[in-house]
């Protein structure tokens, strides 16, 4: 009972196959089964689920529906819900308490969702492994061995585990995309002010989105129908319509033309990779698409871009957690200066530091002009090399990692090689565009390979499209990890 | 060596919007410590400020009453440094592109005017207040009061145009009365409402370059500011004279003692790293909403002045005295509709008013005398009911009691002597007790006059009506 993707757990709550509350502790008995392997969850919300849920079955039985009325979601842990923690799996907010809900957790509530627990994550959301968690390095279900990606990884396996419907996660730098490709699920980032940022706990405000992470193309155009949209709370959320995106999953695809972009092809591939995503492609040509070459010539660019810009908004954001108004404050401090620094040193780990300091530097005095600045002109001309290259397609095919998920702690003493891992995510994040994460195939190691389909500004109807259409021609999406 | 003094100031003032700058919390003054916050402006993780538009149109407000050119595209930078009431860790201000520039104001001290030259108005949020244990029975322990973080401010920055305290000190009065008149503070120095930093330097008279420079803070009067600077000169002026530089640093005004002393340098050595707040889009201000505020504006207090001077006959010193606070001018012309002696009834503001608020230290606002009663006072003397000099006594009265001017006087028995027959006997009686002094009088010698009539007075124990008492005294001694 615990299988089942957003949409047939729908239809067989509204065909009264079992009720919500049903629902719900089938899948807390699969987290209980399976979760001290995966490590997925951070903590659970068993009270406020079941509250849920049972609330869910009342309004069943009385003949109501809501979008996501009765169905477990999960969400990364650094989305505010009203009295849980919300840890961003630091020790600095261990014992954090929300007073407030998020708008996108006040949006799942009013659609009827089951909110089941918060799911683990780097640090602050700064890593691609999962393993710069305060608490715990969470397992690639796949490949116990291996990582989940990140920096939304505890959703990621949540998700492929079985251990939820469908979670949300966040995504600055390939954050949803990367763990949805090394678990073989679908992962949505939307574009840039396409969904709220109001209770998501900033890490890089300009680059930041929250999306789903599903089973299928179609539940994640369920999610995004429930949390996206304008909102008042939130100054960069765009006041463009919301499309119903389950309307236009359907629709031909005949004749959209997909861009290949070069640079996405260089060395440094995995062969596994590159054959999947080279099949991946061919069978969007057999449903009628159109491949073309299309150049993102400031691709090598994108990387240093995004940690200067990236690093440098953290630097800031991270700047409220001082041990003075709440989270960790150090036992060590005889003075303010101690309190600040010890708490600091104490409370973050060191990926956190080492983006807090490289952003403080790139801000500093005599290198803003050299670094930040310099990084801002780049960004912009990211931005236009899309802007240039959807002038002559639809949607963008590229990989989403050069590699399939690798080994816990692999990469964890050499922060460049992690870094690097986010190449062909982070441009999506400059330029503020939607991009997404589909399966495409195993390796001969079986571990999942992801798909990048990324779309024009405030298109994510087009890339739900291709994304369901492929889904209705390929069965990747429905291989299942062993555990 | 003869040095120039170049002051410019940087002056904060509170706006008195209802809410605050980035949320709906309150910016009401004195409540409960931390009773006005909510998780924005608490900094709690995962908020977002949004901009709150009537902030937007006050600081339009400030910058066209002062002649700033208002700013199509102004945008808010995070200024960051670490200090535990400011809960984010940075301050939302605007750095780059301010929400106005290059304004001016006029002053006018010993009756030269001089246009001050403003380089820009920002919009930024308070800070909140610390407070030391020290001060509530827990020594060794800090707390934080949130209420005023968040609270809108706009930084007013002169040019380096001033050219002595006296200077600094009408700037900020002209300021002062100019944001009051927009409505847009409470300009009020000792609650915080309006706060300034000054900085001072000096240099060779005729010499071109700017000296070294210091910046005062903690100055919190109008009469401070001026003391403060005129202690800093002195001392620039004996660092010089001895031959050595002045340090470029922030120095704190200790107003007990009179005297300026250096910021400790870790305190101020700050990189503030600027860089744009993404949270946040810009500000757009378009030219039709800034002139539906240009139309919207009140009068200004110059254009006051020039029209006290113009309607209602008044000096210029008179209607400069007047339209230095808002409240003040309304008080003026509230009694003057009311009892139509413009001159009478500024007379009685700038003396016995005035006087009495000052003892008090009070603003116009708490005056327990309402301009109905005062113009009923003045209308008694016009009746000839009680005399001028029983009137400043009735006032006096009627300030500390809040009692109608009518009820002062039947109370004190203190209605004038008109009764024509009683005042002749009573001067009979005076002249009759200084017969050489009568003799002198007649013989030319008017200065008498005033002699005779303080004698009336004083037997009348000041109840005889003076221009009756006149009279009389010049009939009986010219017959």
């Amino acid at each position: 009972m615990h299988q089942p993707t957003i949409t047939q757990a729908k239809h067989q709550l509204l065909e009264k196959k079992y009720s919500a509350v049903e629902l719900l502790d089938a899948v807390y008995k699969r987290i209980d089964a399976v979760d001290n392997q995966v490590q997925a969850y951070v903590h659970l919300t068993r009270d406020i689920a079941r509250q849920q849920a049972e609330a869910a079955d009342k309004k069943l039985a009385a003949g109501e529906d809501a979008p996501l009325l009765g169905i477990p979601i999960a969400l990364k842990d650094l989305i505010c819900m009203k009295d849980t923690r919300t840890t961003c799996a630091s020790r600095i907010l261990e014992n954090f308490v929300s007073p407030y809900d998020a708008t996108v957790v006040q949006r799942l509530k009013a659609a009827g969702a089951v909110l089941i627990g918060k799911t683990n994550m780097d640090e602050f959301a700064m890593g691609s492994s999962n393993e710069n968690s305060y608490f715990k390095a969470t397992k690639n279900p796949w490949d116990l061995n291996r990582v989940p990606g990140g920096s939304s990884g505890g959703s990621g396996a949540a998700v492929a585990a079985n251990e939820c419907m469908g979670a949300l996660g966040s995504d600055t730098g390939g954050s949803i995309r990367q763990p949805a490709a090394f678990c073989g699920i679908t992962g949505l980032k939307p574009t840039y002010g396409r969904v709220s940022r109001f209770g998501l706990v900033a890490f890089a405000s300009s680059f930041d989105q929250i999306g789903p992470m599903t089973k299928t193309a179609e539940d994640a155009a369920v999610l995004m129908n429930v949390i996206g949209g304008h909102d008042p709370m939130d100054s960069t959320s765009a006041n463009v319509p919301l499309p119903d995106f389950t309307a236009t999953l359907s629709n031909d695809v005949k004749g959209l033309k997909i861009g290949i972009p070069k640079e996405y092809f260089k060395k440094g591939l995995d062969a596994n990779v590159e054959k999947a995503v080279q099949e991946g492609i061919k069978t969007l040509e057999s449903m009628g698409m159109q491949a073309i070459e299309v150049s993102l010539p400031h691709t090598e660019y994108a990387v240093a871009t995004y940690y200067i810009l990236a690093c440098a908004e953290a630097s800031a954001n991270l700047s409220r957690y001082d041990g003075v108004k709440y989270g960790y404050r150090s036992e060590h401090a005889d003075n303010l200066m101690d309190m600040y620094t010890n708490t600091r040193e104490e409370g973050f780990g060191e990926e956190v530091k080492r983006r807090i300091l490289l952003g403080t530097f790139v801000l500093s005095s005599g290198y803003y002009d050299a670094y930040y600045l310099k990084g801002q002109k780049a960004r912009t001309l990211i931005k236009q090399d899309f802007e240039e290259a959807y002038k002559k397609c639809d949607v963008m095919v590229s990989p989403i990692a050069p590699v399939p998920a690798f080994k816990l702690g692999e990469k964890l003493d050499d922060p460049l090689q992690m870094y690097l891992s986010d190449i062909f995510t982070i441009s999506a994040n400059l330029a503020g565009i939607p991009a997404m994460s589909i399966p495409c195939g195993l390796s001969q190691e079986n571990l999942p390979i992801g798909l990048q389909l990324m779309g024009n500004y405030f298109d994510e109807a087009t890339l739900l499209n291709v994304a369901h259409q492929y889904q209705q021609t390929t069965e990747h999406h429905l291989q299942h990890p062993a555990l | 060596m003869k040095y120039e003094v170049v002051i410019g100031l940087e002056v904060h003032v509170q706006l008195k919007t209802l809410s605050k700058i980035f949320c709906s919390c309150s910016t009401e003054f004195g409540r409960p410590p931390n009773a006005n916050t909510c998780p924005i402006c608490l900094g709690m993780p995962g908020v977002l400020p949004v901009m709150n538009k009537k902030v937007v149109e006050y600081a339009i407000k400030a910058c066209l009453a002062t002649h700033c050119e208002v700013q199509t595209t102004s945008r808010f930078a995070r200024k960051n440094f670490f200090y535990p009431d400011m809960p984010k860790g940075y301050q939302i201000t605007q750095f780059e592109l301010p929400i106005g520039l290059n304004g001016y104001i006029n002053i006018e001290t010993d009756g030269t005017p001089k246009k001050i030259g403003l380089t820009r108005i920002h919009l930024e949020e308070d800070a909140g207040k610390s407070i030391h244990g020290e001060n509530l029975g827990r020594p060794g322990r800090s707390y934080v009061d949130y209420n005023r973080t968040g609270v809108p401010l706009v930084e007013i920055v002169s040019e380096p145009d001033l050219r002595s305290p006296a200077e600094a000190r009408e700037y900020l009065a002209q300021l002062k009365a100019i944001l009051d008149y927009a409505e847009v503070s409470d300009v009020n120095m000792e609650e915080g409402s309006l706060r300034c930093d000054a900085n001072v330097s000096l240099r060779p008279v005729g010499q071109a370059e700017f000296g070294t420079r210091t910046e005062l803070k903690n100055i919190n009067s109008f009469k401070f500011v001026q003391k403060a600077l005129e202690y800093e000169i002195e001392r620039q002026a004996k660092v010089l004279n001895q031959g050595d530089k002045v340090v470029q640093e922030t120095r704190l005004y200790d107003s007990d003692k009179g005297v300026t002393f250096p910021m400790r340098s870790k305190e101020e050595a700050h990189d503030y790293r600027y860089f744009p707040e993404p949270d946040l889009v810009p500000t757009v201000c378009d030219a039709a909403w800034i002139d539906s505020i240009r139309q919207s504006l009140p009068e200004m207090p110059e254009a006051k002045r020039d029209r006290f001077v113009s309607a209602y006959e008044i000096p210029e010193y008179d209607a400069g005295v007047l339209i230095t606070s808002k409240a003040l001018a309304d008080y003026f012309e509230t009694s003057v509709k009311l009892l139509n002696k413009p001159k009478t009834v500024s007379n009685w503001i700038m003396g016995d008013l005035l006087k009495e608020l000052k003892n008090d230290d009070k603003e116009i606002d708490e005056c327990p005398v309402t301009p109905e009663r005062l113009t009923d006072l003045l209308k008694l003397i016009d009746d000839g009911t009680i005399s001028g000099k029983m009137a400043k006594t009735v006032f006096e009265d009627m300030y500390q009691s809040g009692k109608p001017p009518a009820e002062i006087v039947k109370a004190k028995g203190l209605t004038q002597i008109t009764d024509e027959s009683a005042l002749a006997k009573m001067v009979e009686d005076v002249i009759a007790a200084n017969p050489g002094q009568a003799e002198d009088f007649k013989n030319g010698k008017d200065k008498l006059m005033g002699f005779f009539v303080g004698q009336v007075m004083q037997a009348s124990k000041g109840q005889a009506n003076p221009a009756l008492v006149n009279k009389l005294i010049k009939e009986k001694l010219s017959s």
